[in-house]
């Protein structure tokens, strides 16, 4: 599903340029569920964000269900973002004065869907992620556990290819980030691909695999079940 | 078209403005006040040009008046100072060498420039009024509102010398009762008894008319106070396509010929030209339209640069938001429609409030006005291209000036917008 070679990436700071991304190889197949871990700094961000395409890698390779990801003008940039990509961020980013259907909603309008078939299918992602009875509520009205369920249901709305989740849980107390944590395995369940940007290692441990970067590269990519046996050696 | 159409455009707008709603009362009323400044003034000056027009629309606009002074040149043998006297041969005379005249003429009168009125008799009462000695042909160049079942005075009165008189409003209210019908009716003038034929409403028919006027025939007029061939001046109406300008100058040059005055001479005949005065004055009204149109549009112009300003800083504080729709799927172009559309949803609606209001302002002011005949005002309208032109003016204003916020919505990278707080 994702294929990445030898991907770099640097941001001027002043007259410093700080490396980022420094030659990052890597690839998720189909239904996996991946960690990436890293503590600050690291780059896991960074890498997240040139997934979905809202940033650009310097050079390297990027192949996202075969299509080459290269030279992208922003509308089709925004096209594929909408086609292929569903986004799960920290801080939930709801529309505050769109109840919890019209955020959810929000992606098929911009793939051209009408009204009544936007709601519809709004309604019953909002249902997948037990919100029905909320789903004319203001995000206001929502608690952080709640508002990152509307963000999921948002996220699975167009039915993308992959999900990207940055710190999905980094808002949220343990309780409500293991709730959280165990819709987005029920989710993989259902065969989604799903990349979670985490720092924590227990979010980390629910997933399929953990990719663990450090300055910049990978320095270790393994199954859950090799990461524990590791663990349970040491 | 669906962009337009669609419930989340709307919702987007409303909630944008709902946001910012102090705010955006106040850019539209920027705009509301301009667009109602220019509906003001530009129907206030339609007013006063229709005002203008009811004012004169009583007299032939494209009529003159002459008459005889004193010589300041001496001539042919005749001394400087000389006393002109205008002959009633003199108008045909002009009529003939002056093919743009259509109507010309003779006037004589009593108590109109100095000296005391006819004394006016009817049963016990009396007063003192200007009588005028007029031909038939005035009510072509004046139109006289006769009612009470009266009429002008016409080529009978004038071919049989008769003793009929038309008569002001005031003249009626002091000599007649109430409810007294005066028409057919006598009075005295100046000890001869006048039938009453008319009764005239006051419309300033010359520039020194009154409603005490008295209107008798011409020929009666001269038998009466025996004037002989003399006229007192000659009122002349030129035709519509006629330059009355050079009429005027025309007259002035072949009165200077019959009468045998120096070319030169400007003091020998007077004249006033009321076709030169209306167009003035609808110059005048013409440069006011012209100036309310500029004020109107630069006000409403100020207005739309508010609108401008109020969806830079919009814009400005939903970067976020607009990376997060982004994010989701929004492309450019979308993001862009989406900020123009608030940008002319805003001028709209302020521009047709500011027309509303501004016609209920007009319609205020002309209620008040309408009674007052003095007053050179009414019926203030906006002709309906010019209002559609406002709007259309306002409409690309808001769309261009819309593009500014709506190019830097469109400026910041969706991860920078996502990373504003």
């Amino acid at each position: 599903m994702i294929e990445i070679k030898d991907l770099h990436k640097s941001y001027k700071m002043g007259s410093n340029t700080l490396h980022v991304l420094k030659g990052i190889n890597f690839n998720v197949k189909e239904g996996e569920l991946v960690a990436i871990m890293g503590s600050s700094g690291s780059g896991k961000s960074t890498l997240l964000n040139i997934l979905g395409m809202l940033d650009v890698a310097d050079s390297g390779e990027y192949r996202l269900d075969g299509i080459h990801i290269k030279n992208l003008n922003e509308t089709k940039a925004a096209n594929y973002r909408n086609k292929f990509l569903g986004f799960i961020f920290q801080s939930f980013n709801l529309i505050n004065y769109k109840t919890a259907l019209e955020n959810v909603a929000l992606p098929l309008y911009y793939q051209r869907v009408g009204r009544k078939e936007r709601q519809e299918k709004a309604l019953k992602y909002l249902e997948h992620v037990g919100l029905k009875e909320w789903s004319h509520h203001l995000p206001s009205e929502l608690s952080g556990g709640q508002k990152q369920r509307v963000a999921i249901a948002r996220a699975m709305v167009a039915e993308p290819k992959v999900l990207l989740a940055d710190e999905l849980t980094g808002a949220l107390d343990s309780t409500t980030s293991y709730e959280v944590m165990g819709l987005i395995q029920k989710i993989n369940d259902q065969g989604n691909t799903i990349l979670v940007v985490t720092h924590e290692d227990d979010i980390a441990h629910m997933c399929k695999r953990i990719v663990y970067l450090r300055d910049g590269v990978i320095v270790e990519d393994k199954e859950i079940e090799q990461v524990r046996a590791s663990e349970y050696v040491q | 078209m669906r962009f337009f159409f669609d419930k989340n455009t709307w919702q987007e707008i409303f909630g944008s403005i709902g946001k910012n709603r102090t705010r955006t009362i106040i850019t539209v009323i920027g705009v509301l006040w301009g667009i109602f400044i220019y509906i003001a003034l530009a129907g206030a000056s339609k007013g006063l040009d229709n005002g203008f027009e009811r004012n004169f629309e009583t007299v032939a606009k494209n009529s003159l008046w002459a008459w005889s002074q004193r010589t300041s040149i001496p001539y042919a043998g005749y001394k400087i100072g000389r006393s002109l006297r205008l002959r009633v041969g003199d108008a045909q005379v002009l009529r003939n060498r002056i093919p743009d005249i259509e109507y010309i003429a003779p006037i004589n009168t009593k108590g109109v420039f100095g000296g005391e009125g006819a004394q006016v008799v009817r049963n016990l009462t009396s007063n003192n009024y200007p009588v005028y000695g007029y031909v038939p042909e005035i009510a072509k160049m004046a139109t006289q509102k006769i009612y009470d079942n009266g009429r002008f005075i016409n080529e009978e009165d004038t071919e049989n010398i008769r003793k009929v008189c038309v008569i002001g409003e005031r003249v009626q209210q002091e000599l007649f009762e109430k409810d007294e019908e005066p028409v057919g009716q006598f009075i005295r003038i100046d000890g001869v008894y006048f039938q009453v034929v008319g009764v005239h409403k006051f419309t300033r028919t010359t520039p020194f008319g009154t409603d005490g006027d008295i209107y008798i025939p011409f020929v009666t007029f001269r038998n009466l106070y025996n004037t002989g061939d003399n006229a007192q001046f000659f009122t002349i109406a030129a035709y519509d396509d006629a330059d009355v300008v050079q009429v005027e100058k025309d007259v002035k040059r072949v009165l200077k010929g019959i009468h045998r005055v120096h070319p030169d001479d400007e003091r020998a005949f007077g004249s006033f030209n009321l076709g030169e005065i209306f167009s003035r004055i609808m110059g005048f009204a013409r440069g006011i339209t012209f100036l309310s149109l500029i004020v109107g549009l630069a006000t409403i112009l100020a207005g739309v640069i508010g609108i401008g300003n109020i969806l830079l800083i919009s814009v400005k504080e939903r970067t976020k938001e607009l990376g997060i729709r982004r994010a989701l799927g929004a492309t450019p172009n979308e993001v862009r429609s989406q900020i123009l559309l608030e940008s002319v949803f805003l001028t709209m609606l302020a521009g047709i409030i500011g027309i509303i209001l501004g016609a209920g302002v007009l319609s205020i002011i002309n209620k008040m006005t309408e009674d007052n005949t003095d007053f050179p005002y009414t019926n203030p309208t906006v002709p309906i291209p010019l209002v559609i032109g406002a709007l259309l003016v306002m409409v690309v204003l808001g769309t261009l000036i819309g593009l500014i916020p709506a190019q830097r919505a469109v400026s910041i990278k969706p991860i920078d917008a996502l990373r504003e707080e």
